[in-house]
């Protein structure tokens, strides 16, 4: 049974009665701007206690790793103003969760839950969230529901508003967008999950926007390079995405993309970063760190090292950084 | 979308070049309709498979598809989206395909559904090759009902082109049976990217492959079409040793496969591993899809080619998409008259009596009736 975002919304709408929306001076920049940073800063956070006594996320908890995460990445004293920094309540904020998997290691839903509550508490209205991903089937086995009706929170597939009818291009790769980025959404959460892909080494921030495109199919050939590089400069998907926020409460180390129970460990995290690519090179860190500890092989051995993610940072792509000595990583 | 291509059988009509009209019985799509468990793959573990049907050989997690984007990988189990998930379908003259030696003068029940296993970067009709099948509309007619249409319509075949009937193998498959039963024979308008095992399976159903050879580099291939030569070679020479009627199309994009030595390595390894029978058409290119900045090819170029490939020695060379050129016509190889008189996609004038020239009865390649 499907969780209800909206549900909450009587809740926030109440905490938020009266409340000011400081807007002033802030900078919105999206993600693919972070490369022009001097360092592009990753912060971890863990809680060892994520889930309490059983297998399940506790909300509570969680909603504390997510301010922990976003007061350490944006330096502020509070969890509201650094949300505030990511939209104006204007504007219609998109979370592009990762469901292909289904339960178990998608999206989780509290965390999604979570973020809907801090960006009304932000003063983003409900009907100025969207939450989406390919195909309403991939969300509702993820554990969504769907929801399309005004004044609340929606939750939709692509398959729901189509695709735009005009190619955009980007090197290797020419897509139709999917209309709900295009259209519907002023700026885009990309809630990515950590995990092992079998054709392209690790998939995270920078493949998460795969699910934007009518095509992705094409895209996995030679470990998905330069292709993934090449769609996230789609100029939806580079000038829309503000932020990454990566579900690491659990985290998948090998048989990617499908959920494979006995490749998963609880990490208990969570990665917030402007820089896809910054975020996607700590993440697959990780994971190989993970597939040592296991005695598996790199992914390099296993032709499926994720050569995208330099080609993401190179000269031509700009989209943020792969030097370790350009990325600080901030464990909270 | 195109129009050309788009107006399906919801759209009624019929005649030549026209949508046909829908079958009594055609109903509305049910998604699983279109779901049949697909042929040829192997299962892995961990509930992954390896598609073998083309040479692409994805492995494919659970919940995921293939390059094609119409098969996709169900608890461990294969199923192509696409049977009997027809997209388009037109009454088309068979010289449209083309075929030139294959029932000249006929009309082709031509339909197709979503999904391709290449990307050609010149791809004319990539609004339905170049989609997955919940991405455009579609109707549920199955293989009886197909071949009760191409009757229906007068047609002698029903064409399997437009996209890549190999990603829709099934559904062709079933088709072409359900079309011979009915008297009704099949042509397959294919880039033949297939493995042996379905090709072979394919050449016991279907009457005639029309094959277009993108180009004769494996660069090309690469970086244009996003596949291989080889395999398509090694499907032409299968072909020709199953005697299947062939005929082949070449694609003149200038620049990139239009040069004197890929011509001639073109005809030299026709003549000697396909015969001097196959027709080859070199048509011309049109900008679309993701070659928009290329011009159409100049006509010389064209004619360049044929000169190559006649002074290679093989006996029926074409040029295509240049309505009224000479080279449309079939001239017999012995004593050079005309034997099949074209005008665009009309036939004008055909000089053959029992597959023989009329005036000096040497023998002329192909399926005349």
């Amino acid at each position: 049974m499907g969780h209800d975002i909206a549900s909450r919304r009587g809740f926030l709408h109440r905490c938020l009665a009266g409340a000011a929306l400081a807007r002033g001076s802030v900078q919105y920049a999206n993600a693919a701007q972070a490369g022009s940073q001097a360092k592009s800063r990753v912060v971890i956070a863990r809680d060892a206690g994520l889930r309490g006594a059983g297998a399940a996320l506790d909300s509570g908890r969680l909603l504390k790793l997510l301010d922990r995460s976003l007061q350490s990445y944006f330096a502020s004293d509070s969890p509201l103003e650094a949300w505030k920094r990511l939209a104006r309540p204007t504007e219609v904020v998109g979370l592009k969760v990762n469901c292909l998997a289904g339960r178990g290691i998608s999206t989780s839903v509290p965390l999604v839950e979570a973020v809907c509550e801090r960006l009304q508490q932000a003063g983003i209205p409900a009907k100025n969230i969207v939450i989406w991903d390919r195909l309403n089937s991939d969300l509702e086995s993820a554990g969504f529901r769907l929801a399309t009706g005004p004044g609340r929170i929606r939750c939709l597939g692509n398959d729901a508003l189509g695709y735009e009818t005009e190619l955009t291009a980007y090197g290797s790769a020419a897509s139709l967008m999917a209309r709900t980025l295009t259209e519907v959404c002023d700026a885009v959460i990309s809630l990515p999950v950590l995990k092992d892909h079998g054709i392209v080494g690790v998939t995270m921030a920078l493949k998460n926007m795969f699910g934007a495109i009518h095509n992705p199919n094409k895209y996995h050939v030679d470990a998905g390079d330069p292709y993934v590089a090449d769609v996230y400069m789609l100029p939806p998907i580079r000038q829309k995405v503000r932020l990454a926020i990566c579900d690491a409460t659990t985290a998948q180390y090998e048989g990617g993309p499908s959920y494979m129970p006995h490749w998963t460990w609880p990490f208990n995290g969570l990665m917030v970063a402007r820089d896809p690519v910054a975020l996607d090179y700590t993440g697959w860190r990780i994971i190989e760190k993970k597939r040592a500890e296991k005695g598996m092989k790199p992914l390099r051995a296993m032709q499926r090292e994720p050569a995208y993610i330099a080609t993401a940072a190179d000269a031509a792509h700009r989209l943020g950084a792969n030097d370790p000595a350009r990325i600080q990583v901030i464990e909270v | 979308m195109k129009s050309a291509i788009l107006p399906c059988l919801l759209a009624g009509g019929a005649g030549r070049g026209t949508p046909a009209a829908p079958p009594a019985g055609a109903e509305q799509p049910e998604e699983a309709r279109f779901i049949v468990e697909a042929a040829f793959y192997e299962k892995q573990p961990y509930k992954k498979i390896k598609c073998r049907l083309c040479p692409r050989e994805c492995v494919i997690d659970d919940r995921e598809r293939g390059y094609c984007g119409v098969r996709e990988n169900r608890g461990g189990v294969y199923y192509t989206l696409v049977h009997s998930r027809v997209c388009t379908a037109h009454v088309d003259p068979i010289e449209k395909k083309p075929f030139f030696h294959f029932l000249p003068g006929s009309e082709a029940f031509s339909i197709a559904t979503a999904g391709c296993n290449v990307n050609c970067k010149m791809c004319q009709n990539w609004e339905i090759s170049q989609v997955r099948p919940e991405q455009v509309r579609a109707t549920y007619l199955p293989p009886r009902q197909l071949a009760a249409a191409a009757r229906e319509n007068r047609c002698a075949s029903i064409a399997y082109t437009y996209s890549e009937p190999v990603i829709y193998y099934e559904y062709m498959l079933d088709a072409a049976e359900a079309a011979r039963a009915a008297g009704v024979k099949s042509a397959v308008v294919t880039g033949a990217y297939i493995q042996q095992d379905p090709l072979k399976k394919m050449c016991q159903r279907v009457d005639a492959v029309k094959v277009d050879l993108k180009a004769f580099s494996q660069k090309f291939y690469k970086e244009v079409v996003n596949g291989e030569l080889k395999p398509v070679l090694d499907a032409l020479v299968t072909l020709r040793k199953l005697g299947m009627w062939t005929e082949i199309v070449y694609l003149v994009v200038p620049t990139l496969n239009d040069s004197d030595r890929e011509f001639k390595a073109l005809a030299a390894w026709i003549k000697s591993e396909l015969g001097l029978d196959v027709p080859v058409h070199f048509t011309r290119f049109h900008p679309d899809y993701l070659l928009k900045n290329l011009p159409p090819t100049p006509l010389p170029t064209l004619e360049r080619a044929k000169a190559i490939a006649d002074a290679a020695g093989l006996h029926y060379v074409y040029v295509g998409n240049v309505p009224r050129h000479p080279a449309e016509n079939t001239y017999c190889p012995k004593c050079r008259r005309t034997v099949v008189e074209r005008a665009g996609f009309t036939i004008k004038a055909l000089g053959l009596r029992k597959g023989k020239c009329q005036n000096c009865q040497q023998e002329i390649a192909g399926v005349w009736s």
